[in-house]
């Protein structure tokens, strides 16, 4: 399996914090990899720059061999990157299909064109999606009137518009109940197997993390401090002791 | 090197007056969010309240000139608390542009009651008693009251420092200004302390304006010109900055001093009227203020204000049948209008139409796309300029004007709109107010091309359109054609696009939409449309004068769209016609026909918070847009 995303020598520091310190890592095909860290350890500060919503002070990020430091996000959209959000981004004024609907006109360059309506283009294509992560019946409803799990599968489904080889997914089950979280990481961890999708996700909910990633990164203070599977991260005695610290089993 | 250090000391004394009116206005802004279009209307009350009090207590000797300025200070700033408990409070939960368009009614109020008190003739104030003489600076003589004026400023910026930072209701206004909703949440009284804080900066304004007696008469105009100085003011320092404030009216204040003071200067052959540019060069540093520090020179980038749940528009649904139905029988009945009605219905109908283009393209930006312009007539009257500088300086038939004169508004706005993409939210307005007085300033001076002051007559259509009824179903097909054109363009993609970035920037970067590109030429799309509208005007007058781009035609546009209610596609023509129908009866009746607009606009926003066709379509809950 080759790597979809590759990080390397990864540094940026905000006036005298470094908030990132010579950071490598890589995620393969197929692949959820969780990057977890106590607060402040630099996860948003390293995500944000595979993001391109910040720039590296130095180091590469390569998503499918190709450089992006310095492209603007929506660039690396292009690229093949999907984005979920920890607080979610929809289009409110929207409805549900109408949402996945501008994804997939992005994706199409239609976007400056005057006619026809938007919302009778690509509507086999988002209803299909929204059928996919399972709220097809909600496509017309506004996007301003759903409960939050919904809205968590509405960002699912617009990140998977443009057919993305990389998602990266921003504490994804943020603000959910406990089972909400579990059915939509199962969710999302059977559609990125089946499409061979990489996965970068930050995650605070323990369970979360060692229910559904196939590997783990662990940052402290801005370094990469042990990287591995689950059990290998649980019985890892640093992380151990700089983040689960005297909880013992977590 | 005299010249030069005078120069210097005339806009000191002038950024002190400057310095008062912006800080009350950043002062408001920061505690209450509320951007007060009536601070200029404070200011010209205090002239001309100073100008009544200072008058009646001159007999009693130096006391008498003094305290009358003081209590006309006070006076003003009782008349804010009062505006503050019995119109704003009631509005602080309302949408950003309704605030405003309170505000604005406030401004018509004002004018017509000054109007009505003082009237329409200058009115200047005796001299300052005990300053009256001159001193010698550098060989030339220098007011000892300028003096005075130049000690004002930092004397008010001291005293407002040591309020803020030495006593608790400082604090709380710091607080306030920070984190408005964590203040509530520790249970301060806020309504006394908004009150407080607007009577405050109302103080300010009305000091400001008091100040200036013994320098300028009063003059009905001051509202406006004041509202844009402090505007530019706000904004050049960062809204709700005050030493920022105080920053920017020391700049804008020398700029313009030296401008005057340069006067001619013949610059490679060319003779440069700096004189003349005092006009516009105070937007033109705001201008690149703006988009090298897009938050002012000691401003903060705004706190993210998210739209609470009621003020998120609902999906966009199909024209029900029924609208479709009610639009064709609308159509026919105002094609047959000239079968029908008088000539003078056929005059008020074109305007109507007209006004209603105007309105849907200014909606066009501010509904769909959410960027608020206050400076729309710019295009409109490039339009209106365009056709008749075609028409009378190129040789173009008047056909060809006609169809050309969009192009030159579209020209504009894509000049204008490059930059202002690059703002959002008040900063964007006010860079578009800027503009628009650019615009304004370089028609009112450039009598050799423009007409200047007096335009351009002899505009007139073609003599095939020449017959007012013909000239009508012209404009009806126009008119029509662009308002469909721009329906169909928010249905589009290209609208869906601009909806996409005034819901969620954030969504539209991770989705690879370039959402300043889309804005860019929705904002020269809106110019193009605009100018349309304008072109079709300055053929149906005959005639174009530097009022089609003044700042007032730019807020009747702001009215006309918010009359009719934002949130709805077809509010903007409602409310233009509302608009221009009532300002027609009224100014027919009366000479006050100002004062009632305002008030109409206050019982609209008081009690139809969601404009005409949204209120219909709440009430009725059928109507095409609401759910």
């Amino acid at each position: 399996m080759s790597a979809v995303l590759a990080i390397s020598g990864l540094s940026k520091s905000f006036g005298g914090v470094q908030a990132v310190q010579s950071v490598s890592f890589e995620v393969r095909e197929g692949e959820l990899l969780a990057m977890i860290g106590p607060n402040g350890a630099g996860k948003t500060t390293c995500f944000n720059m595979v993001n391109g919503q910040l720039t590296p002070d130095s180091g590469t990020v390569r998503i499918g061999g190709a450089e992006t430091v310095g492209r603007k996000p929506r660039e690396i959209w292009r690229m093949g990157v999907g984005r979920t959000f920890q607080i979610t981004a929809t289009f409110a004024s929207m409805t549900v299909r109408e949402n996945i609907q501008m994804a997939l006109l992005s994706h199409h360059g239609q976007l400056s064109r005057l006619w026809p309506r938007a919302s009778s283009l690509h509507r086999a294509a988002a209803e299909e999606l929204l059928a996919r992560v399972g709220i097809l019946e909600q496509a017309d409803r506004a996007c301003s009137v759903l409960a939050y799990g919904d809205l968590k599968r509405v960002e699912l489904a617009m990140a998977l518009a443009n057919d993305p080889r990389l998602l990266l997914m921003d504490e994804p089950t943020a603000g959910m109940a406990p089972k909400e979280r579990i059915a939509l990481m199962a969710l999302a961890g059977e559609i990125v197997r089946e499409r061979g999708i990489a996965v970068l996700y930050t995650e605070h909910d323990m369970d979360v993390v060692f229910g559904h990633a196939d590997r783990v990164i662990v940052l402290n203070r801005g370094e990469l401090i042990a990287s591995g599977t689950g059990d290998q991260i649980r019985a890892n005695p640093e992380v151990r002791q700089v983040y689960l610290g005297s909880r013992g089993e977590a | 090197m005299a010249s030069i250090l005078v120069q210097f000391l005339n806009g000191l004394a002038a950024a002190s007056t400057l310095f008062l009116i912006a800080t009350g206005l950043s002062l408001i802004f920061g505690v209450t969010r509320i951007v007060n279009f009536a601070h200029g209307s404070l200011y010209m009350l205090g002239i001309y309240v100073a100008y009544s009090a200072v008058n009646a207590f001159q007999p009693a000797g130096p006391l008498g000139f003094w305290g009358g300025m003081l209590v006309a200070a006070l006076a003003v700033g009782a008349l804010g608390a009062l505006i503050e408990i019995l119109i704003l409070r009631r509005i602080y939960q309302a949408p950003e542009l309704f605030q405003l368009l309170a505000t604005f009614a406030l401004v018509l109020i004002i004018k017509d009651f000054a109007l009505w008190v003082w009237g329409a003739e200058d009115l200047l104030g005796p001299r300052a008693v005990g300053l009256d003489g001159a001193v010698s600076i550098a060989g030339r003589r220098f007011p000892e009251y300028d003096l005075f004026l130049i000690a004002v400023g930092p004397l008010v910026l001291g005293l407002l420092w040591l309020l803020l930072h030495r006593t608790r209701w400082g604090t709380l206004v710091r607080a306030a200004t920070q984190d408005r909703e964590m203040v509530g949440a520790l249970g301060v009284n806020q309504k006394l302390l908004f009150t407080s804080v607007f009577a405050l900066g109302a103080f300010l304004a009305g000091l400001g304006g008091a100040l200036e007696v013994p320098r300028e008469p009063a003059q009905l105009f001051l509202d406006l010109s004041a509202i844009s100085d402090a505007f530019v003011i706000v904004v050049v320092g960062g809204m709700g900055s005050i030493p920022g404030a105080f920053l920017a009216a020391l700049i804008i204040g020398e700029v313009k001093a030296f401008c005057i003071g340069i006067g001619n200067v013949e610059i490679l052959g060319v003779v440069v009227s700096f004189s003349k540019l005092t006009l516009v060069i105070e937007f033109v540093v705001m201008a690149v203020v703006l988009v090298v520090r897009p938050w002012g020179l000691l401003g903060r980038p705004q706190a993210i204000q998210r739209a609470a749940p009621s003020h998120i528009e609902p999906p966009l649904r199909p024209a029900s049948r029924g609208l479709v139905a009610g639009a064709v029988v609308l159509g026919v009945a105002l094609l047959a209008l000239p079968a029908y009605g008088t000539a003078y219905n056929v005059v008020l109908m074109i305007d109507i139409l007209v006004f209603a283009l105007f309105a849907a393209s200014l909606h066009f930006l501010m509904g769909p796309a959410g960027m608020v312009s206050f400076g729309h007539a710019a295009y409109f009257g490039l339009g209106a300029y365009g056709a008749g500088l075609l028409l009378l300086r190129a040789g173009f038939p008047m056909e060809a004007a006609l169809v050309a004169a969009p192009f030159v508004a579209a020209l504009g706005a894509a000049l204008f709109g490059w930059f202002c993409v690059r703002l959002s939210g008040v900063y964007l307005a006010m860079l578009t107010l800027a503009f628009a007085q650019i615009g304004w300033s370089i028609v009112f001076q450039w009598d050799s091309f423009t007409g200047g002051s007096n335009g351009m007559v002899g505009i007139w259509p073609a003599a095939w359109l020449s017959a007012k009824p013909t000239y009508y179903v012209l404009t009806l097909l126009l008119c029509a054609a662009g308002l469909l054109a721009m329906r169909r363009i928010v249905y589009a993609p290209f609208g869906y696009a601009l909806r996409a970035g005034r819901d969620s920037p954030l969504r539209c970067d991770a989705i690879g939409i370039d959402l300043q590109r889309i804005q860019w030429a929705a904002f020269t799309l809106a110019g193009a449309f605009a100018g349309l509208a304008g072109a079709i005007y300055a053929f149906s007058k005959g005639s174009v004068s530097p009022e089609v781009m003044a700042i007032s035609r730019s807020v009747d546009g702001l009215v006309m769209v918010l009359l009719g209610g934002v949130q709805t596609l077809s509010g903007p023509a409602v409310g233009a016609a509302a608009f221009t129908w009532l300002q027609d009866t009224i100014a027919r009746n009366t000479e006050y026909w100002q004062s009632l607009l305002g008030l109409t606009i206050l019982v609209i926003v008081l009690a139809f918070p969601r404009g005409i066709v949204g209120f219909l379509a709440w009430r009725f809950g059928r109507a095409e847009e609401i759910e």
